[in-house]
């Protein structure tokens, strides 16, 4: 805790709980990494015995073959939600940060932070849902790409605007009042002062909601479909595999072979997500230890 | 020395690419608030297209379903290719019954056992990380947790269904079940433990879910409290347990009350993992805490297929009223951390989906 170190009292019952209390936080942080450590484990040990490098480059034939239409399928998922919910999102993060303030300088914006705060712990089933029978169905746009990207874009915007917003919020105040010293527009200022300094808090939103994005299944099962195809360039009628939906249906499948795929599709899954939230980490620690530097 | 004006001063040089980023820059500070603007209205639009259509999706199935959809235990498709029925207008598959009761109760045991399990630890791990371990460690340790909010939930899902449940239905349920006495509450945690694909699995899924969310926040409300009132408590002569309880839970305790309404409202929505470890029995309460059930999300997408070959589309309105419920369960549990967390610190949001 601090500089000073706490002995055990002499009397037995607070004793006990001190002793007890102890206990229990190494308790609990073994009852936290300790799964964590054994499900990844786990499933990389069951992956790894029989990966094969070819999946990387075969295409699927549903319960065996390779996953390569899954990964090009979750990587055109991962650019598209880029594009769609990154432009959202952080046009959303920089109104709420710079403009939504009242002229009393408190924030407002009040209906679109509860919107974002409502959708970001949204079912995410029930997205899915929305999009398989207003988009897929009602607009009869079938599996395709266009409904998957709305629905997966709807799940991370909030996630995106909320971590520019606090990016942005960080920048300190002197920045801004420097650029206005200089006769910068503001315009100008939050191009080239503001959002430039704040862009790795930015970019590890991004990366983070790629995660999110690619690690999805419930909002992709009913609105991506799924193909043996490599992802075409029309973006209707037309579906799109992705790695999600092979870890899904395969595992329990009869033949071995589907789940070798299940278990292959895994650990691209987690090799994935941990290289995006590794990245995005030592952004953040680059980051803080310039800002201490320049302190 | 000669000197070419044209590279000294280039305002001179008006080439048209000039002119136009002198536009821009003169009204750069519109093009901002207008595209942040409507950038914004976007999530406000999306989360009312998405109300709507289930609402009007669902209405159907409200009519003839009415109140007992909520306490109603029955789960039955009806006649898919024969006969019609007629009720209150809407025409529905002869015999078709819908009681979302299960999935109701199934829902909210779920998450109950996920919060009883997550809380607590979730509150240790966050000492442990800001108390007991050195920095040095406890930053990767710390950040270890934060990852555990990314891994997907399918595979947080195969895992609990291939290596957790196996394991605790032969090594660790038996044990419980046979020497739990025969007393209320203690007694559901007797009888048969099946194979561990059940409730008591599904919670203990959900709850190492939901710990990273509260965790990781819990972690960096514990670093906001200030250390002079820890250190005079200590100087009183408190343990750090007493210090924990009466100086620093209590210094950000609506800020853990946010943070835990945020994790069961994940809790609440999940549907992939509950949906792999569950069992998926629908119409049916387990009978103890190893029983197999289901989820208003898992039920929906476990049954969106087989529902979309009901001919008169009651049972995917059916599907729509389910998912309505668990949509104003989810923003009315939202809406209460909101309540609780907004007459707190501000809250930096964990890594993952909170």
């Amino acid at each position: 805790m601090s500089v000073v170190t706490v002995g055990y009292p002499k009397t037995g019952w607070r004793r006990a709980k001190a002793i007890s209390f102890r206990l229990f936080t190494w308790g609990s942080l073994l009852f936290v990494v300790g799964p964590a450590l054994w499900l990844i484990i786990g499933v990389v040990a069951r992956a790894l015995p029989n990966w094969r490098w070819n999946v990387l480059t075969t295409l699927s034939q549903g319960t065996s073959g390779g996953l390569e239409n899954a990964i090009v399928g979750t990587a055109v998922l991962m650019l598209g939600v880029l594009a769609i919910a990154g432009t959202v999102g952080v046009l959303t993060g920089i109104h709420l940060s710079e403009f939504a303030i009242s002229r009393t300088g408190r924030a407002s914006g009040g209906t679109m932070r509860v919107a974002i705060d409502v959708l970001s712990g949204f079912p995410s089933i029930v997205l899915g849902y929305v999009g398989y029978i207003a988009l897929c169905v009602g607009l009869h746009w079938g599996f395709s790409l266009l409904p998957a990207l709305l629905i997966l874009s709807m799940m991370v915007v909030p996630y995106i605007a909320k971590s520019t917003e606090s990016a942005l919020r960080q920048v300190p105040t002197s920045y801004r009042e420097g650029a206005d010293a200089l006769g910068m527009s503001t315009g100008y200022a939050l191009r080239k002062v503001v959002v430039k300094s704040a862009l790795p808090g930015i970019v590890t939103g991004l990366l983070i909601a790629l995660s999110i994005a690619g690690g999805e299944t419930a909002p992709l099962l009913y609105t991506a479909g799924v193909t043996n195809n490599l992802p075409t360039w029309s973006i209707l009628h037309h579906p799109i595999a992705y790695l999600t939906y092979y870890v899904w249906t395969d595992w329990n499948q009869p033949t071995a072979e589907a789940h070798i795929v299940s278990f292959d599709a895994s650990l691209i899954l987690i090799v994935m997500v941990l290289v995006l939230l590794v990245v995005a980490r030592v952004i953040v620690a680059r980051t803080q230890r310039h800002a201490e530097g320049a302190r | 020395m000669t000197i070419n004006p044209a590279t000294v001063d280039p305002i001179r040089r008006d080439s048209s690419s000039r002119r136009i980023g002198h536009f821009v820059r003169r009204h750069e500070e519109g093009v901002w608030r207008v595209g942040g603007r409507t950038a914004s209205l976007l999530p406000v639009a999306a989360l009312l297209f998405v109300v709507i259509v289930l609402a009007v999706k669902a209405w159907p199935a409200v009519k003839v379903n009415g109140f007992g959809f909520l306490t109603s235990t029955s789960w039955l498709p009806g006649n898919t290719y024969g006969g019609v029925e007629h009720v209150h207008g809407v025409m529905i598959p002869a015999g078709a019954r819908y009681g979302a009761w299960p999935l109701i109760a199934g829902t909210l045991q779920t998450s109950a056992i996920a919060l009883i399990i997550a809380l607590p630890i979730s509150i240790g791990t966050a000492f442990a990380l800001t108390e007991r371990l050195p920095k040095w460690i406890a930053q990767p340790v710390g950040f270890f947790v934060e990852i555990l909010a990314g891994i997907p939930s399918v595979l947080i899902g195969l895992w609990g269904v291939l290596v957790l449940g196996p394991f605790l239905a032969h090594d660790v349920y038996p044990i419980v079940a046979n020497h739990v006495p025969n007393v209320p509450v203690l007694r559901y945690f007797a009888g048969s433990v099946g194979y561990g694909e059940g409730l008591l699995t599904s919670g203990l899924v959900l709850g190492l879910m939901i710990v990273p969310i509260i965790a990781s926040t819990t972690r960096d409300l514990f670093l906001q409290v200030p250390p002079l009132p820890k250190e005079g408590a200590e100087a009183l002569g408190m343990t750090d347990a007493e210090v924990a309880r009466r100086v620093t839970i209590p210094w950000v305790r609506s800020g853990i009350i946010g943070a835990t309404v945020l994790g069961l409202g994940r809790a609440l929505g999940e549907t992939i993992a509950v949906a792999m470890v569950s069992g998926s029995v629908l119409g049916a309460i387990a009978p103890n805490v190893y029983g197999t059930m289901t989820t208003i999300a898992a039920t929906i997408v476990s049954q969106l297929d087989s529902a979309a070959t009901d001919g008169t589309g009651f049972a995917i309105a059916t599907l729509a009223e389910a998912g309505l419920l668990l949509a104003i369960i989810s923003i009315a549990v939202n809406l209460l951390a909101r309540f609780i967390v907004r007459r707190s610190s501000r809250m930096s949001a964990p890594v993952g989906r909170a």
